[in-house]
Parts: structure tokens; C-alpha cells; sequence
């Protein structure tokens, strides 16, 4: 799609969407957002550079293989629901922990972060799928 | 225990690094010598047991595994386990290191090492199980790993369909004997083997008894090839002979027998026990033998030899008298040591000069020496002469049997056993003795590790026939764990010359001018009885096998031409009309008494929203370009999205909104792919899918406002709104539903997605051979695939979210 407004509007766009994609992710425990609408909206972001740029130039952006997210994101939640049978808690189990960093402040962490990683990689991945083979040939 | 068959497990995942390695190294294959170590090792650490359990002192682990569904891995070394395992450990050692030999040079030598260790361990486990869905899951481990040995000449057709039978049978065996299990621990309420042991009385006068007996036995009766089941053991001799050698004649088929002698204890004792199994056990025994003797295939030969020593080892089980037990079991060693053997000798001919037709060998005795001598000590078991291990377990058997009212089973036991003297004769002279033939010119003899393990086994066999003292004990303390109390066992080579001794020479003489009979091509003066036994193999069991296959196959095919007929309209109209129809059939007169008129209470903006939809979908169907049926949906998505906003769902809303968005984007990115727009429906075509989608609609409706007048418990979402922060740390219930309450179902949708993208992946890419077939078909198939395929997506992935939220 050869738009000069679109292809400039979107290099600028794309690190904007893809912060507010980790944003959302990050945010979602609390506030509006997660694992599944972060990953959305980072493909989305992907999705339009490819359309501009071509899908040779996304997958650079990407540098990582859809696939490669796909089964990461699967192995992220297998492991998250793996690691409390490991303390002697059911599968699945969120395990939590607080973490004080120098400027952060205390940070709350927990297994379902990891998890909450899972669907995001594995969302985006399989929208890029998509794209990307919808785009070449 | 655990822990060795963890080590095998191992030793299977390393199987093909040790192959490579070793390879490369330049050791050939004498990886089977390394891994052989694995087993062997097991092999002492039984024997190292040994002492103790043979003064009934049980080894037992019990571990937890889901307690929720009373699931445990419990296991126990008790007399008959320690025999079943030795016997398991020590003959798998001797095979890995004859495989490696008979596989020479193959690069699949790896895979096959790797098979018969997992084999191996299962067989263990199952062997040790204390717990009857161990066993049970162990006895399937067996049926699958034997599936992939039978079929491991995988480029051979007739190996794969061998495979695919055993698998069927004993697998179909396998289905009949769990609910024959479970039957089995509700009435004894307990799975423990051990506990069930304590209530054998009750389980016998139970309800339920016949039933769970006649389940348990088809699974034994299949896996142990027992008429009318006996027909998938021949076949499974394509595989090649180590797997035969262990699987067929040692291990897996003496599964079934294995768990009839386990269960003795709990069912058996009973008419019922007695006649099915005996009878059974006795059909198969002399048919197995007159088989034998029809056969000219050497390792069919065998075949059939192993069907009736197991039918014979079944008859004894059944009889259940002390004496048959302890006969049970040492026809049981003895057959394990020279079948095992003999199996080993036919694969070392068959290497040497590629030919198993006993009609085309013969004057091998001085080209394979070797081979011969473990041939003659392993024949010498198997026909039942004096100084072998054979002899004291037929001996053992003829006494026995020969105790219990009714001659039959004596009479039927000789006569099987003639034939199986004659068997030997086919075996182990005709192939070494006369003059050489064209196909034995070139035999030479193979390597030690091909000869060795044989040679192994002849001598054990032959060993325990000269010092039979140690073996008493430890098929004392077998057959005590089969009667449930302490048998005494004094076995010896010599009892004198007694009536048993005069029927062993019969049967060897009877044997002898059988062989000779066969042998001088007199085989037509007893062709009448081989057709007999010949219409019972074709015409019976198996051709039923072929004929139930042939059928389900057929089934299968029609019905699945007819629901998945490759058309999306069809599947659409499928699911739409049956959930429809499902829906009214539930609410049904139901409706009428819940559906209370609502207040009818809407804003402004709401009516706005409704009016809006209703125009976008209507601008969707009536659109004439791909670009207006896209923007409409677009509209008609986000619209909703709005309504979720003003309802309060954030979370929905914003997914809704991503989602449009990119359904959109993928659209364009499609537009070049699509064929040009066109309208391919009649107008009554259309009539009729506007109704169908009308009454969809009404129905959803309907439905919506029933659901909302008959909550009859309290919604969950009071609990998932209570819990969040305490529970789960997240203040947004929807996310902390997501990744926390029901993470399970999320982790599932995340794997349906991945697979959703391989589908997707694979139907883009085959495309461009598809156009080729056939230009006018494709570009419709296309059309229709496209068009209703990634609004289908949508709709998937939102639907998906939305029921997780359902309720809050």
C-alpha cells in the first residue's frame, strides 16, 4: 500500500502502540487491559507496518519468529502453572512475591504475570501468523 | 522400584544418543552390550530381593498420585512380580544385545533399542502394579508400544495392517477389561490389589461378579491370543524377530496370563472361573499345536507353538488346583527360556541366509554350529526331554492335570504336546540336518552377539533342569501369591518310573512319528482334519476381524461424506439449526410461565446505538462491494463495543474495539485475494437464509430475556468479586478470572488458538495448488472460505473472552 501519510504515520505510531500494548498488559491486573488485549493491540500495531512496509521489513521489526512466540507463550503458561507443584500447591496455583526496588518502589509479583505473558505471546503470534501469511504469497 | 523403572525409561530416551555415539566411535553396535547394562542391573536388584520374598516378605511403594480420584502408583514385589520381572529384565537384557546384532548397520537401530525399553518398562510396571488402574495403564502401555514394534518395518505394507490388528484386538481387549476393573474395585471397594486380596469372599458372592469376570477375561483372553482371539499373534510376526523373540513369546503375551493368575486369588475358585477359563485354555492349546504343524514358516511355526503353550498355561490357571498353579508356573519358565531361544535361533537363520521357509533350509548344523547348539538345548526344552527344564515342567503339568476328575484335560494336553514334539522336529532338526539346500549354500555363522543370547538361555534352561532347588522356592512363593496361601514346591528330575514318565515317552514317541509322517509328505492322509482346524482360522475369528473393520470403515466414510461435505454453508446451517432446535426443546412450556414483560425503560443514546446496528447489518448483506460488507461489520462491531461501554464492561468493550480493528486490517490485506464480488445464490436461496438467521436471532433473544428471569442461585461473580483482591492480588476481576479463578481455561483457549493458526497457516498456504485442479471450483471454494472464514475468527476469539466474563 504505497500512502506516504500512512507509511510516515506509522513508524511514528508503531513505538507508541506497542508501549501502550505493554501498558495495557501490565496494567490489566488491576485496571482495564491484560495478557489478550496488550497482545491485540501489538499485532494491530505490527499488522499496519506490515501493511505499509511489507512483511519482510515486519518481520525484522519482530525479530522473533510467530511461531517461536506462539510456542513460547505456551511453554510461558505451561510453566507458570507448572512451578507451584513444585512448593506442593495445585497447578495453576499463583504464586506471589514482593520485590522492593531502588526508585520503584515495591513491586508485586506473581506467577500470574508469567501466565498473563503467556496469552500475550501467544495472541500476537498467532495474529501475526495471519498477517503474515496473508501477505506473502 | 520406582527408581529402575525410571533408569530403563532413561535408557530409553538415550537409546538412540548411545547408538550414534557409540557408532561414531567406531563400536558398530555394540551399543546394545551398553544399554543392556540398564536391565541387567534390574535383573540384580531383583535377584538381590530375592531372599526375602521368597520368605513372603512383599516389597512395596505406595505414591500419591491424584488422591482427589483415588488415584495412587502403587507397586509390590511379591513372588509371582519377582518371577514375571526376572524374567522380563534378564531376557530384555539378552535382547537389546541380540538386536544390536540382527540390526546391524541399520540406522533405525536406535529407534527399535528405544521401543523395546519403553516395551521393557511398561511391561515392569505393569508386572509390579499394586494398584489396578496402574495396571491398567501400564497393560496400555504394552498394547501401544508393542503396536509400534509389530509395525516397526514401517514401509511394509502388511506390517502396518499386522500392527494395526494386534493394536485393535488387544487395545478392544483393553476397553472390555476396565470397566471389568473398575466393576472389580466397586465391589471390593478398594483398587489396591492388596486390600481386594481381604475380600475375596464378598467380591465372589457380589452382584456383579459374572459380569466383571467375563469383561476381565476378554481383556486377558486378547492380550494372551486365546480363541477365538488367537489370529492376531501369527500376524504379528512381521516384526522382526528380537521383537518377536521378547513381545510374542516371553513378555506381552503372557500379560493376560499374568493378570488371570493375579486375580486367582480375588475371583477364582468358582464354576465359572473354572470352566471358562479351562475350556478356553484348552481350545486354544490344541489348536495352537495342530497349527503349528500347518505352518511352514519358521517363525509361524513358533507362532503357533506360543499360542498353545499360552492356551495350556490359561487351561492350568483355570483349573486353579494347587499343583496346576505350581504347573502353570514352570511351564511358564521353561516355555520363556527356549521360546525366547528358539525365536532367536530362527532370526539368526533367517540373517544368515534371509529364508524362513522350513520347506527351503536344511544341513545348517555345520555352518552355524553355534546356532545348533542353542537350537538342540532349546528343542529339548520344548519337546520335553530328561535332563531340561522342559522336562520337569511337563512332568509337573501331566501330574497335575491328571489329578482333577475328567480325562479330557489330560488327553488334550498330550495331544497338544505331540504336536508340539513334531513343531520341534520342523524347528530345530529340519532346517540343521539333510543336505544342504540352494537357499543354506552361503550360511555362515553371525557374530557372538547374535549366537550368544540363545546359547544363554538354552543353558539356563538346561541348568535349571539339573538344579531345580532354587527355582522351587521361588515358584513356590509365585504360586503361593496365586492360591492366596503358602503352596510347598519340591520339584526334582527324577521322580522314577511312574505313570507320568510312561505318558512323557508316549507323547515324545507320539511326536517323533508325527514329525516322521509329516516329514515324508504324507500329509494327505491327515488333510481331512487340517481343513477342519484350517476353516476355524480362515472362515472364523479373523475373517470377522476383517469383516468388522471392512464395516466401520465403510460407516465412517459415509457418515463423514455426509456431515462434512466441504461446504461452509452446510456446517453453518448444521450448528445454527441445531442449537436453535436445542434451545427450543429445552425452554419449551417452560417459556410461557417465566417470561414476565420487562420495564421498558431505554436512553436516547441506546436507541441511537440499536438503530445503527440494524442499519449497518442490513447495509452488510445488501452490499455490493467486498470494501462496504467489511466497513459495515466494522460498524456493526463497534457499535456493540459501544453498548458495552455503556453497560459498564470495559474490558469487553476495548477487546471488541481491537478486534474490529484488526478484522478490518486483515480484510484489506485479503481484498487482493479475493475473486471479484459476486452473487452466486438464488433469490430463494437468500429467502431461506434470511429466515434461518431471523429465527437464530429471535431465538437468542428469547433466550437472553428467559436467562434473566429464572436465576435461581446466587451468580458466581459475587464470589469472584469477594476473592479477587484477597485471593488473587488483582483488582480487575475480569483479568484475575482470566489468568487466575479459571487460568485452566484460559491455558486451553491459548492452545486451541495456536492450533487455530495452524489451520489457518496450512489453508493459505495449500491454496495455490488447490486453484490448479480445478480453476472454477477453487475460486468458489475460495469465495466461500474467505468470505465467511475470518469474520468466523472474529467471532471465535471474541466469544471465547465473552463467556469467560459471563456472569460478572
Amino acid at each position: 500500500m504505497d500512502s506516504v501519510i500512512l507509511k510516515t504515520a506509522i513508524r511514528f505510531l508503531l513505538p507508541l502502540l506497542l508501549l501502550a500494548s505493554v501498558f495495557l498488559f501490565l496494567r490489566g491486573h488491576n485496571e482495564p487491559g491484560g495478557g489478550f488485549v496488550g497482545g491485540l493491540l501489538a499485532s494491530g500495531a505490527i499488522a499496519l507496518y506490515a501493511m505499509t512496509h511489507g512483511a519482510a521489513a515486519a518481520r525484522q521489526v519482530v525479530r522473533v519468529p510467530p511461531r517461536i512466540l506462539i510456542g513460547s507463550g505456551l511453554l510461558f503458561a505451561l510453566v507458570s502453572g507448572v512451578a507451584p507443584l513444585f512448593v506442593g500447591r495445585p497447578f495453576l496455583t499463583g504464586l506471589w512475591t514482593t520485590i522492593t526496588t531502588e526508585g520503584l518502589g515495591k513491586l508485586h509479583i506473581g506467577t500470574p504475570l508469567l501466565f498473563d505473558l503467556g496469552v500475550y505471546c501467544v495472541v500476537t503470534g498467532v495474529t501475526l501468523v495471519f498477517v503474515f501469511s496473508l501477505l506473502e504469497e | 522400584m520406582l527408581l529402575w523403572l525410571l533408569a530403563i525409561l532413561i535408557a530409553a530416551a538415550v537409546a538412540p544418543t548411545v547408538n550414534r555415539v557409540v557408532g561414531s566411535l567406531g563400536g558398530g553396535s555394540l551399543g546394545g552390550w551398553v544399554l543392556a547394562v540398564v536391565p541387567a542391573g534390574v535383573f540384580i536388584a531383583l535377584l538381590r530381593l530375592w531372599p526375602s520374598v521368597v520368605n513372603q516378605q512383599d516389597v512395596s511403594v505406595f505414591v500419591d498420585w491424584v488422591p482427589a480420584l483415588n488415584l495412587a502408583v502403587s507397586l509390590r514385589l511379591d513372588g509371582l512380580s519377582l518371577l514375571f520381572g526376572l524374567m522380563v529384565t534378564g531376557i530384555g537384557a539378552l535382547i537389546l544385545v541380540y538386536a544390536g546384532a540382527y540390526l546391524k548397520g541399520d540406522d533405525r537401530l536406535g529407534q527399535l533399542w528405544m521401543l523395546l525399553l519403553l516395551f521393557m518398562a511398561a511391561m515392569l510396571g505393569l508386572v509390579l502394579a499394586d494398584n489396578l488402574l496402574t495396571l491398567f495403564i501400564f497393560w496400555e502401555l504394552t498394547s501401544i508400544t508393542s503396536y509400534l514394534l509389530i509395525g516397526f518395518n514401517s514401509d511394509r505394507p502388511e506390517s502396518r495392517a499386522s500392527a494395526l490388528q494386534a493394536l485393535l484386538v488387544t487395545g478392544g481387549g483393553g476397553l472390555v477389561l476396565l470397566p471389568g476393573l473398575i466393576l472389580l474395585g466397586l465391589a471390593g471397594n478398594s483398587f489396591e490389589i492388596s486390600t481386594l486380596l481381604t475380600s475375596a469372599e464378598p467380591i465372589r458372592e457380589h452382584a456383579f461378579y459374572l459380569p466383571m469376570l467375563l469383561l476381565i477375561l476378554v481383556g486377558a483372553f486378547t492380550k494372551s491370543a486365546q480363541f477365538p482371539f488367537h489370529f492376531w499373534l501369527p500376524n504379528a510376526m512381521a516384526a522382526p524377530t528380537p521383537i518377536s523373540a521378547y513381545l510374542h513369546s516371553a513378555t506381552m503375551v503372557k500379560a493376560g496370563v499374568y493378570l488371570i493368575a493375579r486375580l486367582h486369588p480375588i475371583l477364582g475358585g468358582t464354576a465359572e472361573w473354572f470352566w471358562m477359563i479351562a475350556s478356553v485354555g484348552a481350545i486354544t492349546m490344541v489348536l495352537g499345536a495342530v497349527l503349528a504343524l500347518r505352518a511352514t514358516d519358521l517363525k509361524q511355526v513358533l507362532a503357533y507353538a506360543t499360542i498353545s503353550v499360552l492356551g495350556t498355561l490359561t487351561m492350568l490357571l483355570g483349573i486353579g488346583t494347587e499343583a496346576t498353579l505350581v504347573a502353570a508356573l514352570a511351564v511358564l519358565v521353561a516355555h520363556a527360556f527356549y521360546k525366547g531361544g528358539l525365536f532367536m535361533v530362527a532370526g539368526a537363520i533367517d540373517h544368515s541366509v534371509h529364508q524362513r521357509d522350513v520347506r527351503e533350509l536344511g544341513g545348517l548344523r555345520m555352518a552355524m554350529p553355534a546356532t545348533f547348539a542353542a537350537a538342540c538345548l532349546a528343542g529339548c526344552s520344548m519337546a520335553g526331554v530328561l535332563p531340561t527344564f522342559g522336562f520337569i515342567a511337563k512332568e509337573t503339568w501331566y501330574e497335575s492335570v491328571g489329578h482333577v476328575a475328567g480325562s479330557g484335560f489330560l488327553a488334550a494336553s498330550i495331544l497338544s504336546n505331540v504336536g508340539l514334539v513334531a513343531a520341534v522336529g520342523f524347528v530345530c532338526v529340519k532346517p540343521f540336518f539333510g543336505r544342504r539346500t540352494e537357499s543354506t549354500r552361503h550360511a555362515h555363522e553371525g557374530g557372538l552377539a547374535m549366537w550368544g543370547p540363545p546359547v544363554v538361555l538354552g543353558i539356563a534352561g538346561l541348568a535349571l533342569g539339573l538344579l531345580p532347588t532354587r527355582i522351587s522356592e521361588l515358584l513356590a512363593a509365585g504360586s503361593g501369591a496365586i492360591a492366596g496361601r503358602a503352596v510347598p514346591v519340591h520339584l526334582a528330575l527324577w521322580h522314577g518310573v511312574n505313570v507320568t514318565l510312561l505318558l512323557s515317552l508316549l507323547t515324545l514317541a507320539g511326536g517323533i512319528t508325527l514329525y516322521w509322517i509329516l516329514r515324508q509328505g504324507q500329509l494327505h492322509r491327515l488333510k481331512p482334519y487340517f481343513y477342519f482346524f484350517e476353516g476355524v482360522t480362515q472362515y472364523g475369528p479373523s475373517r470377522f476381524y476383517h469383516w468388522l473393520l471392512r464395516t466401520v470403515n465403510q460407516f465412517a466414510r459415509g457418515q463423514t461424506a455426509m456431515l462434512q461435505n466441504g461446504y461452509l454453508r452446510f456446517y453453518l446451517f448444521t450448528m445454527v439449526g441445531l442449537t436453535v432446535a436445542s434451545v427450543w426443546m429445552a425452554l419449551g412450556g417452560e417459556l410461557r410461565s417465566h417470561l414476565k414483560p420487562m420495564p421498558f425503560d431505554v436512553r436516547g443514546h441506546e436507541v441511537l446505538l440499536a438503530c445503527l446496528i440494524l442499519a449497518a447489518a442490513v447495509v452488510a448483506v445488501r452490499a455490493t462491494t467486498w470494501l462496504l460488507a467489511v466497513g459495515a461489520l466494522g460498524v456493526v462491531g463497534y457499535c456493540v463495543a459501544g453498548i458495552f461501554v455503556l453497560f459498564g464492561a470495559p474490558d469487553l468493550a476495548m477487546t471488541q474495539f481491537v478486534i474490529e480493528t484488526l478484522t478490518v486490517v486483515l480484510f484489506v490485506m485479503a481484498f487482493s485475494r479475493l475473486p471479484e464480488f459476486r452473487r452466486l445464490s438464488t433469490s430463494a436461496t437468500r429467502g431461506r437464509d434470511a429466515l434461518i438467521a431471523v429465527v437464530a436471532g429471535a431465538t437468542i433473544t428469547v433466550l437472553l430475556l428467559f436467562a434473566m428471569t429464572v436465576r435461581s442461585s446466587h451468580p458466581i461473580s459475587d464470589y469472584y468479586l469477594a476473592h479477587s483482591v484477597s485471593e488473587a492480588h488483582g483488582r480487575n476481576v475480569v483479568n484475575v478470572i482470566l489468568v487466575d479463578f479459571r487460568a485452566l481455561d484460559t491455558l486451553g483457549e491459548i492452545t486451541v488458538l495456536a492450533i487455530a493458526a495452524i489451520g489457518v497457516y496450512s489453508l493459505l498456504s495449500l491454496r495455490p495448488s488447490k486453484q490448479a485442479d480445478g480453476e472454477g471450483d477453487a475460486a468458489e471454494g475460495t469465495e466461500v472460505s474467505l468470505r465467511k472464514g475470518v469474520p468466523g475468527t472474529q467471532f471465535d476469539s471474541t466469544a471465547g473472552h465473552a463467556a469467560d466474563q459471563e456472569g460478572v
